[in-house]
């Protein structure tokens, strides 16, 4: 087996944070980032940007043992940096270019020299973006909240 | 039997140019775009990825604009799709519990923690035709906002209610490292796990669910359910990638899940309970969450040591015919050429109804004779 | 090491990772449906020694996510096949359905590999064997399904009482194993249904 363990990076949390917020962002949005991104570095794919499909699981009732209930579209795509690190992005949907951004966005975050400077640009106003559109997801479902009330009883 | 006939190519490449032609209709009316049907016949988009096993709301989208609205023909297309992509992944178990809902009601307690969150429902509605949606290019409606706050963080499970008193079974969480049975690799056998049935049940047909879940309701198998609790919105999705090993998230999906609460008296096996059914399906598939969580708990009856006596509860019955894809392939297959077979049918008839006229013939000329025998004999007397 | 880093000096995998995996499994089909007559196809890869490109190749198309794979070395060889082809890697021979086998003289026992059921025949590992030299139309004499009369062929570098296990596994017909024998960047087709004598 191959050693599957810590990676170099800063530390998996923060890193874990970062891809989460890459793959939710629109493939739009990273890729206006990345036409603003000032020194762009040359990169290889190393593998794809590929479609394929990730098997969802459920939980029975919610809580109990895993199920199988139906796939998803994927995107995959690791690249490396010319003479540097390592990208890796799965994202869902089919954008290829949302993957390979989302990888070399990866890959460079990885880069203690640029790491600070991208998260407060890109990262941090991707995540802003993201928790504002679910706020006003979730105001709208609070507006149809039931607010009951008793009806009291004259006698 | 089938056989190879030849001598039909033109006729069906021009019947591929015909449906083209039918499937846009008036060229004077604007085509539909994606994105029209994506937003605008979203129920639709969701269905066909439920029972398409197939989360992708633009292929969905495809799949019902070639289909021209026949969601079985477009449930076939992302089913067939599917099958020409890698699988890349197993995702961790989604967490509904987590979910950011947009919809939570529960009709077994009026207030409970997180309150009840009707969401886009048709469930108030008059069911009135408003003829005012016949007008195109009005504003766009715009909903309320209330204080985001309210549905800050998880909403509390409502079963978890009953949970804490030990009245209601428990869901045992199992080893989540261990494969689950799936269906799209080997084929079903019986008696089948319940991670199987909830597979098959969950990419099921909602019309077969719903004719299931409501012979349940009317008495054959009862098992008087009431929907425990109802929630609709979004929850993450990850999936541990081979070369990290770690977990990642790789995005949101929209999924609908029913819990259902279900009356028991007992059995020789259980102590009086309330036993439960689950439902879940991609997008926003209310009712067919809600007839899963019904055929789900019926279908249960073997490890509550019930009687297996109604259809619903019958698991081949019902395994074996809730895919519409399987349904309607066999059933479309009539309209394959048969001739030989028929042939064979036609001799057969012929033979058979030559020799019933024979022998109808024969009884009649014995008949005749004996009369005349008869008629002889009485003269003679 | 993490997978990914090591994979920062990786060479690369199949050019075009659609048609070259489908002239691959193509050659491999010619390989199994001809037991006996090598096959070879140009192919442009470099993998790390000990694997031989075929071999490589062979694993590039055929093994992937659900297929776990199981080889007789470990590092970059192993840590190759693991990134390119994305599949689990499996502990024990019983468990893989693929194997490679790059040191042929020191591999497991044929009933070490999996060998399917009954019911399920397929389910039975493949085995990648990474041979010496061949030598076509001499040695072994080759017969059943897809020989019309018999092939001759002379395989080197297989362990001693390699063709008893053979015939065991010949035997066992449904279940057994299929093997790919690769030497000199050729590969020999061996499935279980090719009896094998002197």
């Amino acid at each position: 087996m191959s050693p599957l363990d810590i990676l170099a990076a800063p530390d998996i949390e923060e890193r874990r944070q970062w891809m989460g917020t890459l793959a939710k962002a629109s493939p739009d949005r990273l890729d206006e980032f990345w036409q603003d991104l000032a020194e762009k570095p040359d990169y290889r794919c190393l593998k794809g940007p590929e479609i394929g499909l990730a098997m969802v699981r459920g939980r029975a009732g919610g809580t109990g043992a895993p199920f199988n209930m139906g796939e998803m579209s994927v995107t995959r795509c690791v690249v490396q940096i010319v003479d540097g690190q390592l990208g890796y992005a799965c994202v869902a949907g089919r954008s290829q270019r949302h993957a390979e951004l989302a990888a070399v966005f990866d890959a460079l975050l990885q880069d203690d020299d640029r790491r600070a400077a991208l998260k407060e640009t890109i990262i941090s106003s991707l995540d802003r973006e993201w928790r504002n559109r679910r706020a006003k997801r979730s105001a709208k479902a609070a507006s149809t909240k039931v607010e009951f009330f008793t009806m009291v009883r004259g006698d | 039997m089938y056989v190879a006939v030849k001598g039909g190519e033109r006729a069906i490449a021009n019947s591929h140019r015909l449906l083209d032609e039918a499937r846009r209709g008036n060229p004077a009316v604007p085509e539909l775009s994606l994105e029209q049907i994506s937003e605008q016949l979203g129920l639709a988009v969701d269905r066909v990825m439920t029972e398409g096993s197939l989360y992708d709301r633009e292929l969905a989208a495809l799949a019902i604009k070639q289909a021209r609205g026949d969601l079985i023909e477009a449930i076939f297309l992302l089913r067939a799709y599917r099958t020409t992509l890698p699988r890349l992944a197993v995702t961790e178990p989604i967490e509904t519990s987590d979910m950011a809902v947009r919809r939570r009601i529960s009709a077994t307690f009026k207030d409970l923690p997180g309150g009840q969150v009707l969401g886009p429902t048709f469930d108030y509605t008059h069911r009135l035709l408003d003829f005012g949606l016949a007008d195109t290019g009005g504003d766009a409606p715009e909903a309320e906002e209330g204080n985001p706050e309210t549905l800050n963080g998880p909403v509390p499970r409502v079963l978890e209610i009953l949970n804490h008193e030990g009245l209601i079974q428990r869901e045992e969480k199992g080893e989540h490292r261990e494969p689950s049975g799936d269906l799209t690799r080997e084929s079903i056998a019986f008696p089948a796990e319940r991670d199987v049935r909830l597979q098959n049940l969950a990419r099921g047909d909602e019309g077969f669910l719903l004719a299931m879940g409501y012979s349940t309701q009317r008495g054959f198998g009862g098992n008087h359910p009431f929907a425990g609790e109802i929630r609709m919105g979004e929850v993450s999705v990850e999936i541990v990638p081979e070369e990290l090993g770690f977990p990642i998230e790789i995005g949101e999906i929209t999924v609908t899940e029913c819990e259902s609460i279900n009356q028991f008296k007992g059995s020789a096996k259980e102590p009086p309970q309330f036993t439960r059914g689950y439902g879940l399906t991609f997008g926003h598939c209310e009712r067919k969450a809600i007839a899963m969580a019904l055929v789900d708990r019926a279908l249960r009856c073997h490890e509550l040591g019930e009687d297996a006596t109604a259809p619903a509860q019958d698991e081949e019955f019902v395994l074996m015919h809730s895919d519409n894809v399987e349904a309607s392939g066999f059933l479309q297959h009539l309209k394959l050429p048969h001739y030989v077979d028929f042939q064979g049918e036609l001799v057969l008839i012929r033979n058979l109804r030559a020799e019933a006229e024979a022998k109808a013939r024969a009884e009649e000329a014995e008949a005749k004779e004996k009369a005349t025998a008869d008629a002889a004999r009485e003269a003679a007397e | 090491m993490s997978l990914i880093e090591t994979s920062s000096k990786m060479a690369p995998g199949l050019a075009d990772a659609v048609f070259d995996s489908q002239r691959v499994f193509r050659l491999v089909l010619d390989a199994m449906a001809r037991p006996g007559r090598s096959v070879a196809l140009d192919l442009d890869l470099d993998p790390p020694a000990p694997l031989d490109p075929m071999t490589a190749a062979a694993c590039l198309a055929l093994v992937d996510f659900e297929t776990p794979l199981w080889l007789d070395v470990q590092g970059a060889a192993a840590d190759y096949l693991h990134f390119h082809c994305g599949c689990p890697m499996a502990a024990r021979p019983g468990e893989a359905a693929f194997a490679v086998i790059t040191d042929a003289a020191a591999m497991p026992e044929l009933g070490a590999f999996s060998q399917g059921s009954d019911e399920a025949p397929e389910t039975s590992a493949t085995l990648l064997i990474q041979a010496q030299g061949l030598a076509e139309g001499e040695g072994l004499r080759l017969t059943g399904p897809g020989i019309e009369n018999e092939v001759r062929i002379r395989i080197d570098g297989l362990p001693p009482g390699f063709w008893d296990r053979w015939a065991d596994n010949h035997a066992l017909f449904p279940r057994g194993v299929d093997a790919l024998i690769v030497a000199d960047g050729r590969v020999v087709g061996l499935p279980r249904t090719t009896r094998v004598e002197d």
